[in-house]
């Protein structure tokens, strides 16, 4: 289980995040939607100790995160899988090896084996064949597609994604919402979701969490979501200027 | 006023302690072979072997301007088989390392510092962490040691080119023969020359691939920071081997 506990977070004099709590249960995708530059994605980093929270924690599996010595940490690391914003491959290295470089970090597998799984996570997301290719030489949408499977490749409890169909056209996001709700029915991973794509939302969601104003504002399922009578969800879900 | 200076002291303290974390962090990662070996030795060609041919080229022109302007300082005073004491003595000692630091600076801090900046700005660097890497295991260390050692390799490289055209010119526009040059440059040599100017050199290796790690991964921003950060670096590495220069100077001559 992953909770945020009254986690504050602020970059020089602006506080981004002002004691956000939320519990995010086993095998459950718990979608974070938000305005841009509310602390969605900072929230998400706190998760892997990529930042350091000012106060407050986040605690996965009982474990507080900031308080990790550096083994304990990259422990808890090889069981999360994080797909970025703009995927965040290694332009240097080929598909394959994007995908196999964090395989390589596990005791225990042979080459074969890693060979096995970037073929079955490539496999995962359609793009088997790609192995050889460089990210320069795929689509943005393809791009995203292999940072999922570099993700699944570590075959993780948690997967985070922040902003998975951010840029994308329709048909292209619909690809990849399809391919979070598949990842979940396959490896019954939990799931955390940022996103400001209320049809990704809609359909990847078990529950929905508003951020506003550096903590939650309602929390719930699709449906109390999209019945919800807060004015500030509200508007925000029917993407009104006012 | 007071306010200004109050705030830029501030962050010069943070700076520094930064810079400290920072070089704690790389020797803390030391241990970690199985994860530094290999990139280190990709990081020895792209550092060492394919900086050889600017390195040369400086040395070679340095070596053919010193025979010429020590002959023309000791006409008619010293002996012309100084030029080959000079010659000998300001390469190993000074022009060799000292040239080809400041050049490397440009060609090895300038291109570190954009790539681990680009790395920065597009979340590569969280990437790695992410799959459980330690980026000063896996970026930092082969760097830093690839520079350490490859510098005076190189520098070495230089340093017999620089002479070599410095004895072609003696021979061909000075009418100074074979002889009389390696007599000059035998005259006061001392094992210290070679060894002061190599580990000069190391030094100069490691503060180049330090800076450009440091300014590098602490890019901010998108293009725009990643060309400030490769500014910085060339500027920084510039400034610090001038500073080890004199301050080895002083230690050890």
């Amino acid at each position: 289980m992953i909770e945020f506990r009254d986690l504050h977070k602020a970059f020089g004099p602006k506080p981004v995040l002002a004691g956000l709590s939320l519990k995010i249960a086993d095998a459950e995708t718990l979608v974070i939607i938000g305005y841009s530059g509310t602390g969605k994605s900072v929230a998400l980093k706190h998760i892997v100790g990529l930042l350091q929270p000012d106060a407050g924690d986040v605690i996965v599996d009982g474990q507080a995160v900031s308080t990790l010595e550096r083994d304990d940490l990259t422990k808890l690391r090889q069981g999360i899988g994080y797909v970025f914003q703009f995927a965040a491959l290694f332009d240097s290295m080929t598909v394959a090896d994007n995908l196999a470089l964090g395989l390589r970090r596990r005791r225990g597998l042979s080459d074969e084996e890693i060979d096995d799984r970037v073929r079955e996570a490539l496999a995962l997301v359609d793009l088997s064949g790609t192995e050889q290719r460089l990210p320069a030489e795929l689509s943005g949408g393809m791009r995203k597609r292999v940072g999922i499977a570099r993700a699944i490749a570590l075959q993780p409890r948690y997967i985070l994604y922040d902003e998975p169909t951010t840029g994308l056209d329709p048909v292209t996001s619909a690809v990849i919402d399809r391919l979070m709700v598949r990842t979940r029915e396959h490896l019954g991973v939990t799931g955390v979701v940022v996103t400001h794509d209320m049809r990704s939302a809609y359909t990847v969601g078990d529950r929905i969490a508003m951020l506003y104003e550096g903590r939650i504002r309602q929390v719930g399922t699709v449906a109390e979501i999209q019945e919800t009578e807060d004015p500030v969800v509200r508007q925000f879900i029917e993407g009104r200027p006012e | 006023m007071i306010e200004a200076i109050g705030r830029r002291a501030v962050a010069a303290v943070e700076a520094v302690g930064r810079v400290g974390h920072f070089l704690m962090d790389t020797v803390r990662a030391l241990p970690d072979v199985r994860t530094w070996a290999g990139p280190a030795i990709v990081q020895m060609r792209r550092i060492g072997v394919d900086s050889i041919p600017v390195t040369l080229f400086i040395a070679a022109f340095t070596g053919v301007v010193l025979a010429l302007q020590a002959s023309y300082t000791f006409t008619g005073t010293v002996p012309l088989y100084f030029v080959g004491t000079l010659v000998g003595k300001t390469m190993m000692l000074e022009l060799g390392p000292v040239l080809a630091g400041l050049a490397l600076a440009g060609r090895v801090g300038a291109s570190m510092a954009a790539e681990l900046g680009t790395l920065k700005v597009t979340e590569q660097v969280d990437a790695l962490e992410t799959l459980a890497y330690d980026p000063q295991s896996y970026l930092v260390v082969p760097r830093v040691f690839a520079g350490t050692v490859m510098f005076p390799m190189i520098i070495a490289f230089a340093i017999a080119t620089g002479i070599v055209t410095g004895w072609l010119t003696s021979l061909v526009l000075l009418d100074l023969s074979t002889p009389d040059f390696l007599k000059g440059l035998k005259l006061f040599y001392r094992f210290k020359d070679t060894w002061f100017g190599l580990f000069k050199s190391a030094t100069f290796g490691a503060t180049i691939t330090l800076v450009g790690c440091i300014v590098g991964l602490s890019t901010r921003g998108g293009a725009e920071g990643v060309g400030k950060s490769t500014t910085r670096a060339v500027v920084y590495s510039a400034v610090l081997i001038l500073l080890l220069d004199a301050f080895w100077a002083v230690v050890l001559l």
